[in-house]
């Protein structure tokens, strides 16, 4: 693999940009691997290349039905913060939001991790304890965050509005090291150094079955045929429940339509990203200018990506009244992606009733901001059979009532 | 958009009109039922990509629940049911398989 430097570029552009080489292989499945990964999302790559880096495993194929990155990877709002409640997310959370610093350079591929800084609004009194609960939390966890006044709040979002009639801003949770990075290049770069460690990124190839033997997993059907493997790694997303279906098994999820809408671009007028929860909004601003707007989720199960038509107008109600403002703006595009919602709005890092079957699910509204770290834990559980960031997202933590409840501690779809 | 028909009232609306109560004809389980039985009423859920079976109110109209059978991708309704009903009716069930030959919920095809 040629690497991309400011030596490429100058090299390039004096031969017309005629000896770019492709990104990633495009190969034609072999008949057998060591590790199979269902799921060519950000957390189904950086699993694999984890496998690579850490443990030197790289027979490794990762199948995706679609295009990568084509699922909730290429559809999220990019949020990425580490302020959760509980010692095992704050963890988890933290070393994937520390990954992130260093991606770019790690895999050679600009991810445009944009560490700008990322305030929770605290709109009720309940919210304002809540935080500070959560601030103090974060200070034992070792995870920076500070929780700042409505007067501090103005001066970061000047466009905030902090005496709306309903809920005027009474402080907020400050993590200035959360940001935002380009989703499609975390699954890119991803997928490039994948390839260039020998593993097949084998894209249009749905698997339709999962083989097994004596209760040991030994291979997939596909739609590009049959493969053989040692072990498996489920990382699908909101086809969790359909995918673990054909292992056999049920999980404790259900998917929904999330969606998220951006405005057209305007000049640069907010650089820090804003989650106001208890109206159900969030806002950041990309690159090009556009508003990148979360909207809800639905209250049924469904498999749509494309999501009800109403939360469109609450989650645009929710933002004008925060930044007035926005009642000026057209919004150009909306979409949605199948979140996969667990009972306690944490993750499942585990290993399957059936042998050599390991899945990573359950990330739901909020796991872009854990790629890396999911993709960096999922290797050793694959690897190793268990691990110690993963230890407490086992399946078994419903059965014992070992729940991580992080539902309470963030209450709004990011 | 989803569009349902209470089975009480008659009454034909969208969604914003009703609340998702989740998956329907659960078991409830209660004090000396084993560890798999609660895991499975309390966690364990129907998520499939296709035929599904729900309960649902009609908050904003006449106040009950009711039953209703939907596809997960499409949001086609086959039908709504009372809530009195303690699994899917049989002719529902047929008419479902016309539509989508090959169905099956959990016992049920
Ligand atoms: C609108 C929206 C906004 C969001 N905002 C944020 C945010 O601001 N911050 C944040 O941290 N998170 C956010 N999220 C959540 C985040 O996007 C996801 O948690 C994360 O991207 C999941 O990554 P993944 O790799 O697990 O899944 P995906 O990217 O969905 O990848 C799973 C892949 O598996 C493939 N697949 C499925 N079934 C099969 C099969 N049978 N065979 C082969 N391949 C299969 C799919 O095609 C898909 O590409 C948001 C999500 C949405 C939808
Ligand atoms: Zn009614």
């Amino acid at each position: 693999m040629k690497r991309y430097s400011v030596f490429a570029v100058a090299r390039e552009a004096a031969r017309y940009h005629s000896g770019w080489e492709r990104a990633w292989r495009n190969p034609e499945p072999k008949a057998k691997y060591d590790v199979v990964i269902i799921g060519a999302g950000g957390h189904g790559l950086a699993t694999a290349y984890h496998l690579g880096k850490r443990f030197g495993v790289k027979r490794v194929a990762i199948v995706e039905k679609g295009w990568l990155g084509g699922g909730n990877t290429g559809r999220n709002t990019t949020i990425i913060r580490s302020n959760y409640l509980q010692d095992p997310s704050a963890a988890l959370y933290e070393k994937s939001r520390a990954l992130y610093e260093t991606m770019s350079q790690d895999l050679n591929y600009n991810v445009m991790f944009s560490p700008r800084g990322v305030i929770m609004l605290a709109q009720t009194h309940h919210e304002v304890r809540g935080y500070q609960r959560t601030a103090h939390a974060n200070a034992l966890q070792g995870v920076s965050t500070e929780f700042i006044t409505p007067t501090r709040v103005k001066e970061l979002v000047p466009i905030i509005n902090i005496k709306g009639p309903r809920y005027p801003v009474l402080g907020g949770l400050w993590q200035a090291r959360g940001g935002t990075a380009r989703h499609d290049a975390v699954a890119w770069g991803y997928a490039r150094a994948c390839s260039d460690m020998g593993m097949d990124v084998i894209q249009q190839c749905e698997v339709t079955a999962i083989r097994r033997k004596d209760g040991k997993v030994v291979g997939v059907d596909t739609t590009r045929g049959a493969i053989d493997c040692e072990k498996l790694g489920i990382v699908v997303a909101g086809n969790s429940g359909h995918v673990a279906g054909l292992a056999g098994f049920r999980l404790p999820i259900e998917s929904v339509a999330l969606q998220a809408l951006v405005s057209e671009p305007i000049k640069p007028c907010m650089d820090v990203v804003v989650m106001a929860n208890t109206v159900h909004g969030y806002m950041s601003q990309s690159d090009k200018g556009e508003m990148v707007i979360g909207g809800g989720t639905d209250g049924y199960n469904n498999y749509t990506q494309r999501g009800s038509f109403h939360h469109i107008e609450e989650t645009v109600r929710a933002l004008i009244e925060t930044f007035p403002m926005v009642s000026r703006l057209k919004m150009l595009r909306q979409w949605g992606g199948i979140v996969d919602v667990t009972g306690d709005r944490s993750p499942i890092l585990s290993k399957t009733p059936v042998e050599n079957v390991f899945i990573n699910c359950g990330w739901g509204t909020g796991g872009f901001k854990a790629t890396p770290g999911s993709g960096w834990a999922m290797a050793e559980l694959i690897h190793k059979g268990h691990g110690p960031l993963t230890d407490d997202f086992g399946l078994n933590r419903f059965r014992e009532g070992r729940f991580i409840d992080e539902s309470v501690a963030a209450g709004v779809a990011h | 958009m989803l569009i349902l028909t209470c089975p009480v009232c008659s009454v034909t609306a969208e969604e914003t009109e009703f609340h998702g109560g989740g998956e329907a004809h659960l078991t409830r389980f209660g004090p000396g039922a084993s560890e798999e039985e609660f895991e499975n009423y309390l966690f364990m859920r129907e998520n499939p990509r296709g035929v599904h079976f729900e309960r649902w109110r009609h908050v904003y109209g006449c106040g009950k629940w009711f039953h209703a059978a939907r596809c997960t991708t499409t949001l086609e309704v086959f039908g709504t049911y009372p809530a009195q009903t303690l699994e899917p009716p049989k002719t529902l069930r047929a008419q479902i398989s016309k539509k989508r030959p090959g169905w099956f919920w959990r016992g049920f095809e």
